[in-house]
């Protein structure tokens, strides 16, 4: 190849073929992976009620009318388009109960997901990253959380000490840690063994530079991925919670809460039990196919 | 093997003492237990009896201890709600959960290792999209609401079958179904996944050529490494439905375990809640350290690791 052959291969090359960038990669996965788009427009539609609730229902939820009391949906006969999803057992507008209660769950399944990825990431790190000691005490900590029995620890904590959003939130984020630090252990420890961080070592730098320069900005995806689907998990928690009695007290509009006052008159009436439980599926079910959508697209090996 | 079996159960030993440690500490979190003991209106000279009595003056450590001794030889005191033993209690409602935790796992392996096979078998075709939405969907049900349809559904709508109690074997069928579809999407992915490994490899590669039948490739060579996996999460995975089945038990009256617990935890009958907490993660630890001995019997690699 003379050199001129060599500039004209090199120009060729140049303009024929245009590799991707990583970045380009992910968003064209992203525009074609069905669960993620569809789980994303199911948690932004619900984010959107949460946050234009007022506008959305033309009731006051707490406003209780005993002259109305269980009208049914406007899809049945009895049905009226004053209340579209008709009323409960104290005449509350049982829309706007439902869609102010997306701001329960939202609230919550956000805020015990910070607890928890606070202490499940910093357990994850200090085990990945330290090994030896660190990892045994670690490992140790997630094996007794595990042991203990999620649900009925939280319902026993939440009665001794008085049901109240704060306290579920608090009880919950202590509760569900477990797969931050399982993953983000496991991740670290791939991670440390990487070159860059081995020259990060080598020039000296601090533990805490390595930790939150060099290691943090790789995990990451993970914390989202895993912060999506604990998300989804710590909302059906408080549900159960508040279905047992020993969550969010009453008359705050809490889906678990709904489907638990809805349970006494569900053989006659059942959308009052229905009705809250497509809505925490949708937003769950939205919740977990974008937390896997996110996976594939994130990670180069695609859905493992 | 012996010293991988020797470990674990050094580690599943120590767990257990961390375990009752918090279950201990849970009671005495919740206040004074000499001033719920005495009961409401009580003197003060009332309330210091009851605390010398019960031994509620010592130290916190040897309380423990005491507390621990007596749990070990099956003794966990009485419960000051009815004032009976609470072993007696556990005793009784000890079968009902196992039942309802066994048959669960039942269905849940019943559903998730042949739709897991076939998915593998199958990848992208509707089958495999029919148990990813089987998986997908159990992962977002509220599995007290998708007991509540069941109930709507088949013992309302249908008739067919009984809404409450635990009399016959009827009455578990739909608590089964509801706590074991929970278990379903994580021990399916588990077999999907292993099986689509398993049958990418170089031996079943092997088989094929040298012209052994599918059936026996697919069960004798590939369900079984791929099943390997699924013993431990099964123990996992019955360990949390035993936990679960608070919620479960509680709608369709149940006579279990689940159901005590939360009568009294409403009625703040605490030493009986103690003793269910410490009673399942107990399980708990018993079935994760059978899974992994499993494991580590069928997986050598593991034993040397």
């Amino acid at each position: 190849m003379t050199p001129t052959q060599q500039q004209e291969f090199e120009a060729g090359l140049g303009l024929d073929v245009v590799f991707p960038t990583p970045g380009q990669i992910m968003r064209q996965r992203m525009t074609t992976h069905k669960g993620f788009i569809i789980g994303g427009i199911m948690v932004l539609a619900v984010f959107l009620v949460a946050v234009f609730a007022p506008y959305i229902s033309g009731h006051d939820p707490y406003h209780q009318d005993l002259s109305n009391r269980m009208i049914p949906p406007v899809w049945s006969a009895q049905g009226n388009w004053d209340h579209p999803l008709g009323t409960d057992n104290m005449g509350r507008d049982y829309l706007s109960r439902l869609v102010y209660g997306s701001r329960v769950s939202l609230l919550i399944g956000f805020s015990c997901t910070a607890i928890a990825a606070v202490i499940g990431i910093s357990l994850g790190l200090i085990a990945g990253y330290f090994g030896g000691m660190a990892d045994y005490i670690v490992s140790f900590i997630i094996t007794i959380r595990l042991a203990l029995p999620a649900v009925l620890v939280a319902v026993a904590v939440v009665a001794i000490i008085g049901g109240s959003m704060q306290v579920v939130i608090l009880v919950l984020g202590c509760l569900i840690w477990d797969r931050f630090a399982v993953i983000l252990r496991a991740t670290t420890q791939q991670i440390r063994s990487m070159d860059y961080v081995q020259a990060a070592k080598a020039a000296g730098c601090s533990v805490v530079w390595i930790m939150t320069r060099e290691i943090m900005p790789n995990l990451l995806n993970s914390i989202v991925i895993v912060s999506t689907l604990e998300i989804g998990r710590a909302i059906l928690l408080e549900a159960a919670l508040s279905f047992l009695g020993m969550g969010v007290q009453p008359p705050t509009p809490s889906w678990g809460l709904m489907i638990a006052e809805g349970k006494d008159a569900m053989l006659f009436d059942p959308y009052l039990v229905t009705i809250p439980g497509v809505a925490l599926f949708f937003l769950v079910l939205g919740m977990n196919l974008f937390g896997d959508g996110l996976r594939d697209v994130t990670s180069p090996e695609g859905r493992s | 093997m012996l010293i991988y079996t020797l470990k674990r159960l050094g580690l599943a030993f120590v767990v257990l003492i961390a375990v009752s440690l918090i279950s201990f500490m849970l009671l005495r979190v919740s206040g004074d237990p000499a001033i719920s003991l005495a009961g409401e209106g009580a003197s003060n000279e009332e309330i210091e009896f009851v605390r010398a009595n019960y031994g509620f003056d010592r130290p916190l450590i040897i309380q423990y201890f005491e507390w621990a001794g007596r749990a070990i030889r099956g003794d966990f005191g009485n419960s000051p709600y009815l004032n009976q033993p609470v072993a007696l209690m556990l005793k009784e409602r000890m079968g009902v959960t196992m039942i309802l935790g066994i048959s669960a796992l039942s269905f849940a392996m019943l559903l998730s290792i042949p739709l897991g096979m076939l998915a593998a078998i199958r990848p992208n075709t509707w089958i495999d999209r029919v148990a990813l939405s089987i998986s997908v969907m159990g992962q977002a049900m509220p599995s007290f609401w998708f007991g509540l349809i069941l109930i709507i559904f088949f013992g309302v709508k249908l008739r067919w079958l009984p809404i409450s109690g635990s009399d016959t074997w009827q009455h578990f069928v739909m608590p089964t179904i509801a706590l074991g579809y929970y278990a379903t999407p994580a021990i399916m992915r588990l077999v999907r996944s292993g099986m689509m490994e398993v049958l990418a490899s170089d031996h079943i590669r092997t088989a094929r050529a040298k012209g052994l039948r599918w059936p026996k490739i697919l069960f004798k060579h590939t369900l079984r490494n791929a099943i390997i996996p699924v013993v431990a999460v099964a123990a996992v995975q019955l360990g949390f439905m035993l936990g679960g089945s608070i919620v479960i038990e509680s709608i369709f009256a149940l006579n279990g375990l689940g159901n005590l617990a939360w009568v009294s935890i409403s009625r703040s009958d605490l030493p009986v809640v103690q003793a269910i907490v410490l009673f399942l993660s107990t399980i708990y630890i018993f079935l994760t350290f059978m899974g992994d001995l499993l494991n580590a019997f069928l997986d050598p690699r593991i034993r040397s690791n």
